[in-house]
């Protein structure tokens, strides 16, 4: 035996205890273990792929894939797909046209063709519809019967259009997501200026995710900084202000924004109450027009009135509760009582002159419904994803190393931001890379209070699901929206990875 | 252990929800708020004390996208829906909706046959109606007491400045824009069926666009008046008289340029009750029915026998519901009837061409 | 930073001070939007917004009338007085509501919490092959836009997976379909993928500071791998898997993107009722429901925290 030891030392492979050599055993167990693991993951893996990866990539394919018309108009559809799109409309393709709309008037599946072949060609609703219904009545030749139903058939983009909606593979929606336009001969162009949306839509999602995360980072730093410093159990107790609104329904949390910020909501009370509208108010006038900003005055809805009719405003002011009327209302009823009806008109006109200068004073201003709603309702539901992970690498960096650079003659300044800022990077990346890519895609609190610029690409993927029914169109979208995401979810993972992400 | 009564308590929960369906119920959807009430006191508490069918009640905000989702799904839930006239009208195109027989309909409490006794109009092969009613807009009187009285002063933001309330979709609004730029009610539909008149509309709509909140609930624009959000909104007239009749809101209407319109009962097509849906819309068309409805809410019954039995508001025997109706001949003036050929052919168009206008 | 020593500068004390009210504010903009809905869900009047009586703490200008109309809201006869509980149980919208969330909830979670720690454990074994795209592939579902996920799930689900009706002959009439799409099988299914991910995450965390060499010691004590698990593995990474389930609750729980597209009026969750009550009717019995909630909230918090400190001393490791 110490023979044959020494011998494979050298030449032949190390035995196991059964024989076999050993470095094929270790690669049995290894695989018999890995195969293990596998096996534990396997439920999972399996589950995702069937209810989540595979509807995702079945969902992309109706981005390409719009079988609606082809299944629907069997005879005209093998001749216009082997139609070059140049040549003239002949009369066998208009033949098989009126053969379709026979079918399909018949079996009442027109109206779904119509919109198909409408969502390429605005007008082919009804062109389809009217035409189906004299189709039964058509005779030969077909095209001039086609025509005298509806001159539309006689110009060859439309024909041209109805090739597009007849191909069912297609990359029509894909390029109408970026704002594109098919033609059936071939032919891209850029979709004409006032139908431009989706590339400015992007844009603006971009735009609002990219605020949202800035002022998440702007807000979360300090805080979890602070967090990160104070003793465990302080710092525990502060942790609950951070993690209370993480646990809370985002639906609630928005509910909650919209009494904060609408018209009548708390913050317009506190800023009329402290006067801090008129500084805002003097601010933007610097920049801009300020009747942007605001939404109303009930100073000037008083005023207002007054102009129109110094008895009835009177009237109303004097019949208002006690603490309810405003400051406009209480000197325009003073005037009154000492001056009488010109005596009111005329206060009622200095405080409207003053008013183009100064504001009347309880200016209340738009922060809800619009674009800033979004991102302050945003911020608030995102800041924690980006305190946590900021905490959790601060917790990391000692306190000596401050302390180290100060005692070297750093100034504050410099010992923060040469040697505390660089080390918590790598937090800022985990958390900004996660608050984007969660903003990116959010859905509800656009929805709810981002009124008309608020909207963000999401919004439309879900409007043209759920109201205008262009799935394909939808899919499209949402392929370019989850192109851009799983770029970032890459980079997230390059950057930080995956394995890091920690929650609570 | 915990686990075992977990699964208990769900099994048991899932036990009681199929209770509740053994004893035969319907899902009814309309436009929630006001309306919605109306009809449940009208149509469907009478109906479940007469049958003992449960009732699911939901909301929508109109349109068939969710009709034309479930039966392209292939899984339909809802068994009848209150919709507008040009999507009653398409839906029948597109085979969405079951066609309805006027024979299940009862006859007026003096024999007048169902199909004489429905205003011409009003019975479509997939539908029935039930009410007229009409969009107008509305202000606070108390805020704005030399109100205003025509079309173009809504559009007129320097003499009368704040936020608009609209709706978000181009139905109406672009017949509002005409009809304030100076087109009379009577061509409306001609201009807009021209590109300039679709051009001119959204030119019209761009003078008030930065000051316009959008509203998509019916729900929305006696909200929006009475939280001071915005100066005057246009609105469904029933949902402004009952913030007035039942919330003694200060609200005023301006009838001039009202478009109006019918809401009709639809089956859509595989409806899970299609038999229970029958006598529902059967029942909540009889004349006494369609009648009581006009108490809660001023929305004229689409049946002429009903007429007479209008008589004041539910709750107020002093508030006369006549004058209240869009078709008061004072309110009648300057109406314009939607067009619902127009829209069924050119809604998808233009709702194409309203949402890029609105992002840009 | 903690503490200011006895020589600092005024300039020093003037940053400490100020960035201590900053850090304040930032609490302040935290908190206060939740809290705010609490007394505003007791106001008198149906609006959002406080009126001067309750500034005032004047009498009548407070009531519970929205908790009241939580119950009532669809209820057959909400006037009457025999069987009133019953008829709550059976019509009442939100307690409809309560139902759904808790029964699509309470399985989804399961189904989670119990595929989402197998695969845990089996990602924190060193030999598992493949470890970075299979993770990147089971947490995807927490990074994809619910949008898309829900969009995704609805075309897909509303398939019909009858094979019986895959290849149709002739006009023989159609069986039954066999579709997920709006039924309580494919919320649950596409609320456990929801939520799969955190389970995963907050397991691997316990599983990584987790002593493999236990689970030697118990296998060379003889040991079977089952044993092993329930006995010596189990009782230590419970807590993590706890907060996991507790996670893949609050998926669920406050999940609406989904629900929307595929929930029937029947199956209406507790976020989607609220959904359409912010988009179609402001009342505040929405508040009196966000209030309930933030309750709830509280209480799952505090669970969370009280599992953690438990796993930390269980672990040994000192608390944070």
């Amino acid at each position: 035996m110490a023979e044959t030891t020494t011998e494979t030392t050298k030449n032949a492979p190390l035995l196991a205890a059964d024989g076999t050599p050993l470095r094929r055993k270790l690669e049995q167990a290894l695989f018999v273990s890995r195969m293990r693991a596998l096996g534990l993951v396997a439920p999972l893996l399996a589950f995702i792929l069937a209810v989540f990866i595979i509807p995702i990539v079945y969902f992309m394919i109706q981005g390409m894939h719009n079988p609606v018309y082809a299944d629907r108009m069997p005879n005209s559809t093998p001749i216009l797909q082997a139609w070059d799109g140049q040549s003239p409309v002949t009369e066998e393709m208009a033949e098989a046209m009126v053969k379709d709309l026979i079918l399909t008037r018949d079996n009442r599946e027109i109206g779904r063709v119509a919109t198909r072949v409408n969502q390429e060609f605005s007008g082919a609703r009804s062109m389809f519809t009217s035409s189906a219904r004299k189709a039964e009545r058509m005779e030969p030749p077909f095209l001039e019967a086609l025509v005298d139903a509806d001159k539309d058939w006689g110009k060859q983009e439309v024909w041209r259009a109805i090739k597009v909606a007849a191909t069912s593979w297609t990359p029509a929606y894909y390029l109408a997501a970026l704002d594109f336009q098919y033609a059936g001969d071939g032919s891209i162009t850029r979709q004409d200026a006032e139908r431009r949306i989706h590339v400015a839509l992007f844009v603006r999602t971009m735009e609002i995710s990219l605020i949202v995360t800035i002022s998440c980072f702007v807000l979360g730093y300090p805080v979890a900084w602070l967090l990160a410093e104070l003793p465990v159990r302080k710092a525990n107790l502060l942790m609950i202000l951070v993690l209370l609104p993480f646990w809370t329904s985002i639906l609630v949390r928005t509910t909650a924004w919209i009494a904060m910020l609408q018209g009548q909501g708390v913050m317009n009370d506190l800023m009329v109450f402290t006067g801090l509208n008129q500084v805002i108010l003097q601010i933007s006038m610097l920049f801009n027009d300020y009747k942007d900003l605001t939404v109303s005055s009930l100073c000037g809805i008083d005023v207002n009135a007054a102009l129109g009719s110094i008895p009835a405003a009177v009237e109303k002011f004097g019949a208002s509760p006690p603490g309810t009327l405003t400051r406009c209302g209480a000197e325009i009823l003073a005037a009154f009582e000492q001056g009488g009806e010109s005596g009111a008109r005329s206060h009622a006109e200095a405080l409207a002159a003053s008013a183009q200068r100064w504001g009347y004073g309880d200016e209340r201003f738009s922060m809800i419904y619009n674009k800033l709603g979004t991102i302050i309702a945003m911020t608030h539901i995102l800041l924690p994803f980006m305190i946590l992970p900021l905490y959790s690498v601060m917790k990391t960096v000692p306190p000596s190393y401050l302390r180290a650079a100060k005692s070297m003659g750093a100034t504050n300044w410099t010992a923060f931001w040469r040697v505390y800022f660089p080390q918590t990077i790598p937090g800022i990346g985990a958390g900004a890379l996660l608050v984007f890519i969660l903003a990116i895609g959010y859905y509800i609190t656009p929805a709810l209070v981002g009124g008309q610029d608020g909207q963000m690409i999401s919004n439309f993927i879900d409007f043209h699901m759920r109201r205008s029914l262009n799935w394909s169109l939808a899919a499209a979208l949402g392929g370019v929206l989850l192109i851009i995401v799983l770029f970032f979810y890459w980079l997230y993972d390059r950057i930080v990875g995956i394995d890091n992400m920690k929650l609570g | 252990m915990k686990l075992k009564n977990v699964l208990i308590g769900a099994v048991s929960a899932i036990a009681l929800a199929g209770a509740a369906q053994a004893a035969g119920q319907i899902t009814v959807v309309s436009w929630g708020g006001a309306y919605s009430k109306s009809q449940v006191e009208a149509y469907h508490k009478p109906f479940i004390a007469k049958t003992g069918v449960q009732i699911i009640s939901e909301d929508y905000n109109g349109g068939l996208a969710e009709v034309k989702a479930q039966v392209e799904a292939g899984n339909v839930t809802w068994d009848i829906v209150d919709v507008e006239l040009s999507d009653a009208v398409r839906g029948c195109d597109e085979g969405l909706l079951e066609p309805i027989d006027k024979s299940i309909l009862t006859a007026a409490p003096d024999g007048t046959p169902a199909e004489d006794d429905f205003i011409e109009g009003t019975l479509t092969e997939c539908a029935v109606a039930t009410i007229v009613w009409s969009t107008i807009y509305a202000y606070d009187k108390s805020k704005l007491p030399s109100g205003p009285t025509t079309m173009a002063d809504f559009f007129d933001l320097a003499k009368f400045p704040g936020k608009r309330g609209l709706r978000k979709t181009p139905k109406a609004n672009l017949e509002f824009a005409l009809i304030a730029d100076g087109v009379p009610a009577s061509e409306v539909y001609d201009v807009l069926s021209t590109d300039e008149g679709v051009d001119r509309a959204f030119a019209k709509l761009d003078q008030i666009k930065s000051e316009v909140v959008w509203w998509e609930a019916g729900a929305q624009p006696p909200q929006l008046l009475a939280d001071g959000e915005v100066v005057m909104t246009t609105a469904y007239n029933g949902r402004v008289f009952n913030a007035v009749a039942a919330e003694n809101k200060p609200f005023e209407i301006v009838w001039d340029g009202q478009v109006w319109d019918l809401d009709l009962w639809v089956i859509p097509k595989g409806a899970p009750n299609k038999d229970l849906a029958l006598d529902f819309l059967a029942f909540s068309t009889e004349t006494e029915q369609l009648a009581a409805q006009a108490s809660w809410i001023s929305y004229g019954p689409a049946r002429k026998s009903s007429a007479p039995l209008v008589g004041s508001y539910a709750t107020k025997p002093d508030l006369d519901m006549g004058p209240q109706m869009p078709t008061a001949p004072e309110n009648f003036k300057n109406a314009l009837q939607n067009d619902f050929e127009f829209w069924a052919d050119n809604q998808d168009e233009l709702n194409e061409r309203f949402n890029a206008w609105l992002a840009q | 930073m903690s503490g200011l020593p006895p020589y600092a500068s005024t300039g020093e004390r003037v940053w400490y001070y100020s960035f201590r009210v900053i850090c304040g504010l930032i609490f302040i903009f935290l908190i206060t939007p939740i809290l705010v809905v609490l007394p505003l869900s007791f106001n008198a009047q149906p609006y959002f917004s406080f009126t001067n009586e309750m500034l005032t703490f004047q009498e009548g200008a407070f009531s519970t009338r929205w908790y009241w109309d939580i119950l009532e809201n669809g209820m057959a006869n909400p006037s009457a007085t025999e069987g009133w509980w019953a008829d709550v149980w059976q019509n009442a919208q939100w307690v409809r509501a309560v139902k759904n969330s808790f029964f699509i909830g309470i399985f989804a979670t399961l189904i989670a919490t119990a595929l989402g720690t197998l695969a845990a454990i089996g990602l924190s074994r060193s030999e598992m092959p493949f470890s970075k795209v299979i993770m990147s592939i089971l947490i995807s579902p927490m990074i994809i836009p619910l949008v898309i996920t829900g969009a995704s799930m609805f075309s897909f689900f509303s398939l019909d997976f009858n094979p019986a009706n895959w290849v149709v002959e002739g006009d023989q009439p159609p069986e039954d379909r066999w579709q997920l799409a709006f039924t309580y099988g494919g919320l649950i299914l596409a609320h456990a993928a929801l939520g799969t991910p955190f389970v995963i995450i907050t397991v691997t965390a316990t599983l990584a500071s987790f002593d493999q060499s236990l689970v030697r010691a118990a296998q060379s004590m003889g040991a079977d791998p089952v044993r092993t698990f329930f006995k010596v593995q189990m009782p230590l990474i419970l807590p993590g898997v706890i907060s996991g389930a507790l996670f893949a609750f609050i998926t669920s729980f406050d999940e609406v993107v989904v629900v929307l597209q595929m929930a029937t009026a029947e199956q209406r969750t507790i976020p989607r009722q609220m959904f359409s009550g912010i988009r179609e009717q402001i009342s505040p019995t929405i508040l009196a429901v966000a209030t309930i909630l933030v309750i709830i909230s509280i209480a799952l918090l505090a669970t969370v925290e009280m599992l953690r400190r438990r796993s930390e001393k269980l672990r040994g490791m000192s608390p944070q």
